[in-house]
């Protein structure tokens, strides 16, 4: 796991985490660390593809150990340009996630220095942080959700199943891959290319009437062996456009494409309209 | 690929297609018990997958109560023996597997480590589709703050979510939902076994 090392080379932000988060929480919440070290005058950066903008902000809340429903806005704030800042200054590219929150908290710091309405009825007037505060506290769930996704798999991994036996091979639900399509056109361009062609004339095929064709035939045989329908082009053109129709069809979730063993042939299905 | 699709409420009838839904198998022969007990179980062992007691029961063409039945004394003798096996309820199937606690020298024999673990990210994303379900890129980037493109990729390449079609909005953003290997992969019965989300609201904002 990336983010378990990153923590650990950087064991200032793992202890500021476990300071006030949940232990659960802490785990999910591979907080963006940039800890200067003040002897070497370097910085050390932790930026994970986890981090974004409300990662960034529950750091900085939980680091300040202010209460989530009573954010400080304005100190969190420059806390928050701050980082960015820091960011700038180091050439990181910045998310434009990030800029986005950034325009978002000075909005809502601007909001908070305005005074209130003061015929306002006290409890109709909304706090303008509880939509961020709603934000945070479901990304947190969320976080603690992954977590408790990451306990389940650890012990899924320490439970095995028998291995696999000879007959295994007959669930014809495998689901096929590119690459497994792309060895059937390999085969079936070299099968092309040790024939000699005798071009009389050239027949060209549109893409619909490709995917045309190939709807009929597995209309009419109920599935059709892909290896069949690739023999029928009559040049190296119509084979790809033929491949290329497979490959629409599927993408349109109109087949499905069925291997029974591996290296098998492959056939391909009509989807059952749901 | 398409057949392993499934959402969250279809989730029962899962194993063999030839099944029909929600039909009851009803038995045309009589075995006995005792007899029943030991069939079902070697078939659970030599099913690849978590097997279900609607296709036991249509193997054997016996009522799928009896097979039932069969399974929760399977289940009684599994605890009482606490031997190196557990028979457990699975993606809406019955699987035998050894028990967590000897992976160490289970693992030692294989020679396996395990295997590599999905990131924070691929989790935290994982987390959103399996509560949302089904949900869409930017659905998923509301509630995570950060583009998951890799995240997606990588969950879908382990087949731990499948597409579910386009959502009807600007874009028709494409719809994704776990699937049984998720369920598989995650221990779990079914959809419902997840905790509810509400529950991580303490973890999340009753630390203050």
């Amino acid at each position: 796991m990336t983010e378990e090392s990153q923590t650990s080379e950087t064991p200032q932000a793992a202890d500021t985490t476990k300071r006030h988060a949940a232990p659960s929480i802490s785990v999910a919440g591979a907080a963006p660390a940039i800890a200067p070290d003040h002897e070497t005058d370097q910085l050390k950066i932790t930026l994970g593809e986890f981090e974004g903008p409300l990662d960034l902000l529950l750091y900085l809340i939980r680091q300040d150990q202010v209460n989530i429903y009573d954010i400080p806005v304005a100190r969190i704030t420059d806390e928050y340009l701050r980082y960015l800042k820091l960011m700038k200054e180091l050439d990181l590219a910045i998310a434009g996630d990030f800029l986005v929150m950034a325009a978002q908290l000075v909005e809502l710091k601007s909001r908070m220095l305005l005074p209130r309405d003061p015929l306002a009825i006290e409890e109709e007037v909304e706090d303008p942080r509880s939509e961020l505060v709603n934000r945070l506290l479901e990304h947190e769930k969320f976080k603690a959700a992954a977590q408790m996704l990451w306990s389940r798999a650890t012990v899924e991994q320490a439970v095995f199943t028998r291995a696999e036996i000879e007959t295994d091979k007959n669930n014809p639900e495998v689901a096929v891959g590119l690459f497994d399509l792309l060895t059937v056109f390999q085969k079936i361009l070299a099968r092309h290319k040790e024939e000699v062609m005798l071009e009389i004339e050239r027949e060209e095929v549109t893409m619909a009437e490709m995917i045309e064709r190939l709807r009929n035939m597995i209309r009419s045989a109920g599935e059709l062996n892909l290896v069949k329908f690739f023999e029928r082009a009559q040049s190296r053109r119509e084979l790809v456009v033929a491949f290329l129709s497979v490959l629409e069809l599927v993408r349109m979730a109109e087949i499905s494409l069925v291997q029974r063993e591996t290296f098998g042939e492959i056939t391909a299905r009509a989807v059952a309209a749901a | 690929m398409a057949e392993h699709s499934q959402t969250a409420a279809e989730l029962e009838p899962q194993a063999s297609e030839a099944v029909e839904a929600d039909e009851e198998i009803q038995g045309t022969r009589e075995i006995s018990a005792t007899e029943l007990k030991g069939i079902t179980e070697s078939l659970i062992f030599v099913a690849d997958e978590p097997i279900d007691t609607k296709s036991i029961a249509k193997v054997l063409r016996v009522d799928q109560s009896a097979v039932d039945e069969a399974i929760q004394s399977l289940v009684e003798d599994y605890a009482d023996r606490s031997g190196g096996l557990q028979l457990r309820e699975i993606a809406a199937g019955w699987q035998i597997s050894t028990r967590p606690e000897h992976h160490e020298h289970v693992r030692a024999y294989l020679k396996s480590k395990p295997s590599a673990k999905l990131s924070l990210a691929s989790l935290e994303t994982l987390a959103v589709i399996a509560y949302k379900q089904p949900v869409t890129v930017p659905e998923i980037l509301e509630i995570r703050g950060v583009q998951s493109p890799s995240a997606i990729k990588t969950l879908l390449d382990k087949r731990l979510i499948v597409a579910k079609g386009r959502k009807e909005t600007v874009g028709r953003p494409m719809m994704y939902g776990t699937s049984k290997e998720f369920l598989i992969q995650f221990g779990l019965k079914d959809l419902s076994e997840l905790p509810s989300i509400e529950d991580f609201q303490d973890l999340a904002g009753g630390e203050t």
